[in-house]
């Protein structure tokens, strides 16, 4: 759009909306939510502006979250910070570690009158964006979780059911899937599905000052046994052909699920909208497989996907209009709509219950499964992490799995690096923030 | 013919203004910058900076995964500056001796060139796709399993294919308009003495458009180190992985993506005085052997 279109469109709503608009606060909301689920975060918005008449927020895409976080920073820095952020999870520990870049939002919530109870929140979902002492700082949004997809058709054609453990998949499951004609496993995110999840369903400690919630000069626990002995297991299901990897990008592993080729899936429980819109055959999913070797207890995962920030330096006036925003984010009606239309998690107790009671889970029963992995019994490791510089982490694990599956390192010498260069990262962490 | 001369030393420095504003804001202020923070340890938000010293740039001469990138970015840039000169080079000198229809075999090998990187990245990520990439298919068929994002050297191959395809309609360009350019009475007079095309192309064809090579070489130098980005990106899908990666797809891994300002200021110096050297090197050594004509 031209700057003159862009100007007299600006001066057309401002002569219709008139006197109305003075009263009116205005403020700016900035999310990586492209494409469907852009279009889901405007209607979002519209339906917030036209629940109340004092405030009016303008939705702005900004790319991926990466590119979101860097300009809401860059802006912040220039003193042109927009009201709300979205902020995703490997993202969290820079923005709370910035302490007075942004409001907390359970503060911000109490100050302008807004009942706030944690405990309305599923249990999955309550800490992850929290601080040590269990305040929320971050709105969890878009929230999401690792579950076992599985192609319904295959696995009654190899006479299997879905496996719940990963001794299941390796001596039943995998070999019939494989006599049957199909890879039977590929998953999305290593980072993510098989290391920061896998903590949490073993209830492992993942890092030090309690997975690094409690203070800055964390250690990273990665190189523990029981994941080494996973990572070993995938590279022999490679060999055997149990198990297939189709590189770091998350839809390059998708793809010969939909296709029908691979028979199960690891992904996020976000994306059961997007397959169900595509498969042709049968599908359903269930919760993340776990070790019974390393535990007969399995917990719940963490939230995955992404919060919205308070972002500080604004009248009250305006903090007001991003509270009542947040207040109506939290309301079941948006949450139900905000479920059912992209398939993220309801954040909240009641707006579950009402999905469940509109008889969403009895139309799509593979939509309840990442709800019900998040309420499972928590441990004390499975509120989440916090840990600065994470998205080079991530970049350091990626590299590393890598080179397990493509031969190129042991288990035992990829572990040590990822260990190394995490806790290289994490200093330099400790020391930027002063 | 007069020498166009000013009355008075404050006009020239007038004209000459908007253009050296231009370069102080876009360039010479943000190198100083990226010099400055090189040597502090920085929160994104820009909270607190702490002096670090030459910190940042010792624990890039450590770092395995630097190295790596150094050794890939040479290979990168010479195999990418070596087949787009060699492939445009030959297009133009066959193209060039073509009389019918020349229009339309020029304008077939130009049209390329307004592709963007991203685009041009696209394209390859459709070709070399592991399931559904014609190319990964046709390698198929002779017993070759192509593994784009998988096998480290697919994906280097990949990235090469498409910076050269990308590049080679701008060489094409500039050749092409070098051979029209010289002049038909050596050509004609180089026919008379020598009947062989190949060694009247390296005897006076290759000489002459050897101004035009040396200014490509650096463009194409230029091109291979900082253009490519976009191609990269897209055919990694933005995940550095075990992928090969440039010098200055790692400035943007570790500054933009990572927020680690000070290292990836660092790498951006580093990146600087490569460049710098190179420039002098190509200009002090490489061109003291062209004639210009």
């Amino acid at each position: 759009m031209t700057l003159k279109t862009t100007l007299s469109l600006g001066l057309a709503a401002g002569l219709m909306t008139g006197a109305a608009a003075q009263a009116q606060t205005e403020i700016e909301f900035w999310h990586a939510m492209g494409g469907q689920l852009g279009e889901t975060v405007n209607q979002l918005v519209a339906d917030f502006n036209a629940s109340q008449g004092d405030y009016v927020l303008t939705p702005v895409f900004k790319g991926t979250y990466e590119e979101t976080l860097t300009s809401a920073i860059a802006a912040f820095r220039a003193g042109e910070q927009p009201n709300i952020v979205q902020v995703f999870d490997a993202g969290a520990a820079t923005v709370i570690g910035a302490q007075g870049a942004t409001i907390p939002v359970q503060q911000l919530l109490s100050e302008n009158g807004v009942e706030f109870d944690i405990e309305d929140y599923i249990a999955g979902v309550r800490y992850f964006y929290a601080d040590s002492d269990g305040q929320m700082i971050g709105m969890p949004f878009n929230s999401s979780t690792p579950i076992l997809y599985y192609n319904a058709d295959a696995l009654e054609a190899a006479g299997v059911e879905a496996p719940t453990t990963w001794e299941e998949f390796a001596e039943t499951t995998g070999p019939a899937l494989v006599e049957a004609g199909y890879i039977p496993l590929a998953q999305s995110h290593l980072p993510w599905i098989f290391t920061e999840n896998f903590f949490s369903r073993h209830n492992l400690q993942f890092a030090s000052n309690n997975n690094g919630y409690d203070g800055i000069d964390t250690e990273i626990m990665v190189n523990h046994p029981a994941i080494r002995a996973h990572f070993q297991a995938l590279a022999d299901w490679q060999e055997e052909g149990l198990f297939s990897w189709y590189g770091t990008g998350w839809g390059d592993n998708q793809n010969p699920f939909e296709a029908g080729e691979v028979a199960m899936w690891l992904g996020s429980s976000g994306s059961f909208g997007g397959i169900a819109d595509r498969v042709e055959f049968n599908f359903s999913a269930t919760m993340l497989p776990y070790w019974e070797a390393v535990t007969t207890e399995p917990t719940q995962t963490f939230i995955g996907g992404a919060a919205l920030f308070a972002m500080s330096g604004f009248d009250a006036e305006e903090n007001a209009a991003t509270a009542a925003f947040f207040d109506y984010l939290d309301s079941v009606d948006a949450q139900v709509m905000w479920h059912t239309e992209t398939g993220y998690v309801p954040i909240t107790t009641a707006a579950y219950a009402a999905a469940g009671e509109q008889g969403h889970y009895d139309e799509f029963p593979a939509a309840e499964v990442g709800i019900q992995q998040l309420s499972l019994p928590a441990g004390d490791y499975t509120r989440g992490y916090r840990m600065g510089f994470y998205v080079q982490i991530r970049d350091v694990m990626n590299r590393e799995y890598s080179r397990i599956l493509t031969g190129e390192a042991t288990v035992e010498e990829a572990f040590e690096i990822i260990e190394t260069e995490a806790n290289e990262l994490l200093e330099r962490f400790a020391q930027t923030q002063g | 013919m007069k020498r166009a001369a000013f009355g008075h030393i404050g006009f020239p420095i007038l004209l000459l203004l908007p253009q050296l504003v231009i370069i102080a804001i876009f360039f010479y202020w943000p190198a100083a910058y990226a010099v400055q923070s090189s040597f502090y340890a920085q929160d994104m938000f820009g909270f607190t900076s702490t002096f670090v010293g030459l910190e940042n740039y010792t624990r890039l001469a450590g770092a395995t995964n630097y190295v790596n990138a150094l050794n890939f970015t040479v290979i990168f840039t010479v195999l990418v500056t070596f087949f787009s000169l060699t492939i445009a080079l030959l297009l133009a000198v066959k193209a060039d001796k073509v009389i019918r229809g020349a229009k339309t075999y020029r304008t077939l090998l130009m049209w390329v060139y307004a592709i963007a990187p991203p685009v041009a990245g696209l394209i390859g990520v459709m070709l070399f796709d592991q399931s559904r990439g014609n190319l990964t298919q046709f390698l198929a068929s002779f017993g070759y399993e192509f593994r784009l994002g998988v096998n480290y050297w697919d994906t280097a191959s990949a990235m090469i294919a498409v910076s050269v395809w990308k590049q080679i309609p701008v060489n094409f360009i500039f050749f092409l308009s070098g051979l029209q350019a010289i002049p038909r009475s050596v050509r004609e007079a180089a026919l008379i003495d020598n009947r062989s095309g190949t060694s009247r192309f390296w005897d006076i064809t290759f000489p002459l458009l050897a101004p035009t090579g040396f200014f490509l070489l650096i463009i194409n130098i230029t091109y291979s180190l900082f253009d490519t980005f976009g191609i990269i990106d897209t055919l990694v899908k933005s995940e550095p992985g075990n992928n090969p990666l440039t010098l200055v797809y790692r400035v943007y891994v570790d500054g933009f993506r990572g927020g680690d300002l000070g290292g990836s200021s660092a790498q951006s110096v580093v990146l600087m005085i490569l460049v710098l050297i190179l420039t002098i090197v190509q200009f002090r050594f490489l061109e003291r052997r062209i004639h210009y004509t």
